[in-house]
């Protein structure tokens, strides 16, 4: 049964219109084995993607709830901030995760915030998914004193050390060697804490991605790279980027094993993740976890530089597999949540996040003084 | 009074000082290990690191693969999450595969996350001239690193501060480099056996003089102390000053000696356009031009890449001749 989504997942180009349908389970959303493959040619033997116990039935109500609470809120927060920079209303270039939210939200379900992780320029879903409140993110995006990092990294490096978020990077690739570092420290100090590399299909193509890979591999570091391949390196195509379809076809090349799952399907990505962030966690070294998924906005922003780079048909295909959509209809069908209850979360959600803009709006900008502090680790300061 | 003999100096190359700096650091933090190509097994390729394997175990001394962008992410994700990672970059050049890791992460993350990270890592590199290694292992690019707010980086003249500032930076929780410098490492003067700090950012006065300052700044201190010699001869009594640390740089040091002297000459090994010769002339004119008597002068190496023939290192290296000519230069002699 594996076999069969083995090969359709490798079949699979990103960008197509096809592309991770196979992977989008229909059924209970308990039973559905992640879409897996297992790198062919490593130099060790191949390992084997921890299979699950017996005993676990997949996960509980609770967890299916957490899981849509953290894709709604990274949904909403996203589509506020977008709205907030096409109005002028914050400063500088926000980058959203908009269609992708399953990836973080699966993935960090499994983490505790002893758990490092690194992200992308695309990082408010990590640190969203990763525990990161309202108030504080929406203040780092307005500039101001009060947001997580005082207003002085903004929407690119957004962070919280004591989330175990590394920070989201402004460079291309600038995560998984800092995530393997992470590793590294983990393994070092005998904890049993992994780290999470997240980086998409443009950054699969940085040396620093290969290089923390394999350094990755060779020490048997816990530490996790997911690869979101949302078909687009910035604004060109994966077929234009990359002759491979599969990022996880790389893995091979690493010496850890590749698994393929579907970014739009948050059960599908808590199952692969599950399994690696296990591996990890028992000393099995690291695993390549690419998501297929897709971005609906562009880039920047929300409409963007209106670049012609991909059609809205294309945009369209791909929200008919929108993770949240259609995983609140699966929590409906499995009379976990009611369609009242979602509403009312919902509401909620926005009721907070309207809170949050106006806590963040009536926030101090950081005073002069402030410009050059941090700059260095001064003693007793 | 006493008879009994005195001990020995303890004397060691600037080699083996670089040795038990590290050796030191290793000793007394359990969260430092060493990090970077060849220095386990085969004890890094100038020898620095031998015998440290043996004696901290394969935990904390790694040898990677050479994978610079690897080793140094190493470094800024270890060192941000608790260790105290100490990477060595086994020549300066290398820094090209890295810079990203070195410029826009570790120098930075502190500064983007509000203060809320540190990251206690030192980088110990190879930097300098004068072995034919040619254009890509031989440069010294310490003014790329002094252009980063977030970053130190100091420069070891000799043994004793090599061991000292090691220790100093591998106790500091900023980023550090130090830059050693491969033409000096067989010179040998007293190291003491047991731990001690260098401060980083302080320079030090190596000669007292009158008639002029040289602010030299690694190997290039030793070839100013030889031309301050040289220069006895004709009457001049010059001042040298070791600058060590490029950032933070000592300009406090600086200007109270120009304000005896009442002139200057940078002397550095990289290339003069864009070196920190330019930034220390510009710091002087800033808080010393009425103290000046002439133009603050420069001597370093000339606009081109390391040449790899011995008969063109030479011209390229800055000496004590070429220091005692421009010293003349500056005095109208």
């Amino acid at each position: 049964m594996a076999q069969a989504k083995k090969k359709a997942a490798a079949k699979k180009p990103a960008a197509k219109k096809t592309a991770a349908k196979k992977a989008a389970p229909k059924k209970s959303a308990a039973k559905k084995p992640a879409a897996k493959k297992v790198a062919a040619k490593t130099r060790k033997a191949p390992r084997t993607v921890a299979k699950k116990g017996a005993s676990n039935q997949g996960p509980s109500n609770k967890t299916l709830k957490e899981m849509h609470l953290k894709m709604l809120r990274i949904r909403r927060f996203e589509e506020r901030s977008g709205k907030l920079m096409e109005d002028g209303k914050v400063p500088g270039a926000l980058h959203l995760y908009v269609g992708q939210e399953a990836v973080a939200s699966g993935v960090m379900q499994h983490l505790t915030s002893e758990d490092w992780i690194t992200s992308t320029h695309r990082g408010h879903g990590h640190l969203l998914a990763k525990g990161g409140e309202f108030k504080p993110m929406f203040a780092e995006l307005f500039g101001r004193s009060t947001g997580y990092c005082k207003g002085k990294g903004g929407s690119m490096h957004i962070s919280n050390m004591d989330l175990g978020m590394l920070g989201a990077n402004g460079i291309v690739g600038g995560g998984p060697p800092i995530a393997m570092g992470a590793a590294f420290s983990n393994q070092f100090q005998g904890n049993k804490n992994v780290s999470v590399a997240f980086f998409g299909d443009g950054a699969s193509n940085e040396g620093s991605v290969h290089e923390a890979a394999n350094m990755a591999a060779l020490y048997k570091l816990p530490c996790i790279f997911v690869c979101e391949n949302n078909g687009y390196g910035e604004y060109t195509r994966q077929s234009k980027h990359q002759a491979i379809v599969d990022v996880a076809d790389r893995a091979s090349g690493y010496g850890m094993p590749g698994v393929i799952c579907d970014g739009m399907d948050v059960m599908s990505v808590y199952e692969a993740a599950g399994e690696a962030i296990e591996l990890a966690r028992s000393g099995g070294g690291p695993t390549l976890l690419e998501c297929k998924t897709y971005r609906y906005y562009d880039h920047v922003g929300i409409r963007g530089m209106g670049l012609n780079y991909r059609t809205d048909e294309e945009v369209e295909e791909w929200k008919k597999k929108d993770a949240i959509n259609n995983f609140e209809k699966r929590l409906i069908q499995l009379g976990v949540m009611s369609r009242k209850q979602l509403d009312a979360l919902d509401a909620k959600i926005c009721e907070d996040i309207e809170e949050a803009i106006q806590y963040a709006s009536d926030s101090p900008f950081p005073t002069p003084d402030q410009l050059l502090e941090d700059v260095y680790y001064v003693k007793g300061a | 009074m006493s008879e009994a003999k005195k001990p020995e100096p303890r004397v060691l190359p600037y080699v083996l000082a670089i040795n038990e700096g590290i050796r030191t650091v290793l000793s007394e933090q359990d969260d430092a290990f060493l990090a970077g190509e060849d220095v386990a097994e085969a004890g890094s390729v100038y020898g620095y690191c031998g015998g440290l394997l043996d004696q901290f175990g394969p935990r904390r001394v790694i040898d990677t693969p050479i994978s610079e962008k690897g080793i140094m992410g190493l470094g800024v994700g270890a060192s941000a999450t608790g260790c105290r990672p100490i990477i060595d970059l086994m020549f300066m050049d290398f820094i090209g595969e890295c810079m990203d890791e070195v410029a826009n992460q570790m120098a930075k993350m502190r500064y983007m996350f509000g203060g809320k990270a540190t990251l206690p890592v030192t980088v110990l590199t190879m930097g300098g001239a004068g072995g034919s290694m040619a254009a890509q292992h031989s440069q010294s690019l310490e003014a790329w690193l002094a252009h980063l707010p977030g970053m130190k980086v100091v420069m070891p003249s000799d043994a004793y501060d090599a061991k000292g500032m090691i220790i100093s930076a591998c106790r500091d929780d900023n980023p550090v480099f130090v830059v050693l410098n491969k033409s000096s490492l067989a010179m040998s003067m007293e190291v003491p056996e047991e731990s001690y700090e260098v401060p980083l950012g302080e320079a030090i006065v190596r000669k007292q003089g009158t008639d002029l300052t040289i602010v030299a700044f690694g190997r290039m201190v030793h070839e100013a102390l030889d031309a301050a010699e040289q220069l006895k001869d004709v009457g001049l009594n010059v001042e040298v000053i070791d600058a060590r640390s490029v950032q933070p740089f000592d300009t406090a040091t600086v200007v109270t000696s120009i304000k005896k002297t009442h002139r200057a000459l940078i002397v550095h090994e990289a290339v003069k356009f864009g070196g920190i010769g330019g930034e220390i002339t510009a710091q002087i004119q800033e808080q010393a031009f009425d103290y000046l008597d002439a133009p603050v002068m420069r001597v370093a190496a000339p606009f081109s890449p390391v040449p790899f023939s011995p008969a063109l290192e030479s011209l390229y290296i800055p000496n004590a001749a070429s220091i005692v000519a421009k010293v003349k230069e500056t005095l109208e002699l």
